[in-house]
């Protein structure tokens, strides 16, 4: 294992995740609710009425981070390597495997652990392994 | 007790969080798939960033969840709903296994595609709408499901 010293940013890190920890602890401790994108976004799809404003507004907010972020300084580098094509499919696998899996990095990850939930814990190391096996096949198997 | 959170200052705390949370995965480096992928690459150039923002992050939460188990309602008066389902079972872990292979494939898991979404990528957009798709997909199979059990 090599590591990469020079894109290693764990300041940025570390206060980006005290951040998202934040925006969590809010939503639960104010709005009651879970600040996992799976379910907040796969509610919308199954729509009550009274819930649609709560999620929306979330998502909206998630949306709204990079005009906010360009008020204050420019953007840091986003790098898309990846085909349209290959976009397409893997955003399918995502959609379906996280709902199936009731959850995702933000749900499970972050909020599940954070609960010390079991079921969480198992979630994200499985996602988490296949996640590694993935990248490992693709760059150093099929050498893309 | 309120169960359904719809008001005003609900709706703006909604925002609020999901804000938070966008800026938090940007100056973390998460909105950057190709710094996602650094990460999972741990036999290649390993950029183990992405630990750090998930120890920052449950360093936070576990505070804020300990508070809220204590608590039946939150500071705006809504109930607490956690989570109370604990079977582990194949639907969670081929369901999360799965997932992880898309998230694998391009780096993008579902909170950062939709700040890329903001960010105005034609590629997060193509990722965000086949995700929204394939959400569906899931609720056709649960539905057809559940009426082949009726």
């Amino acid at each position: 294992m090599l590591i990469d010293w020079n894109n290693f940013t764990p300041w940025t890190a570390l206060a980006g995740g005290a951040l998202i920890g934040v925006a969590s602890a809010i939503f639960v401790l104010f709005n009651g609710r879970i600040a996992g994108i799976t379910g907040i976004l796969g509610g919308l799809l199954r729509p009550k009425l009274r819930d649609i404003g709560w999620r929306l507004a979330f998502i909206i907010g998630l949306i709204a981070a990079p005009f906010t972020w360009l008020l204050f300084a420019p953007l840091p580098a986003i790098q898309i390597d990846a085909s349209n094509t290959l976009l397409a499919v893997a955003g399918l696998i995502v959609g379906i495997g996280t709902r199936y899996g009731s959850g995702c990095t933000s749900g499970h990850g972050v909020c599940g652990i954070s609960r010390l939930s079991p079921r969480s814990i198992i979630a994200t190391v499985a996602f988490m392994t296949t996640g590694v096996i993935t990248v490992y096949v693709v760059r150093h198997l099929l050498g893309a | 007790m309120k169960n359904h959170i719809s008001n005003t200052a609900a709706l703006t705390f909604s925002l609020l969080s999901g804000l938070i949370f966008g800026l938090g995965l940007i100056l973390a480096g998460m909105a950057n798939p190709a710094k996602v992928l650094a990460f999972l690459d741990i036999v290649g150039l390993w950029d183990p960033s992405l630990g750090l923002v998930m120890a920052g992050a449950i360093g936070i939460g576990l505070i804020a969840f300990a508070i809220a188990k204590r608590r039946k309602l939150s500071y705006l008066g809504f109930s607490i709903q956690l989570p109370t389902n604990r079977v582990i079972d194949k639907r969670l872990v081929l369901g999360s296994m799965a997932f992880g292979i898309g998230w694998g494939l391009v780096g993008i898991c579902p909170a950062p595609a939709f700040v890329l979404l903001g960010v105005g990528s034609s590629k997060g957009i193509i990722f965000v709408i086949a995700m929204v798709i394939g959400m569906g997909i899931y609720e056709l199979l649960e539905s057809c499901a559940k009426s082949s059990n009726k």
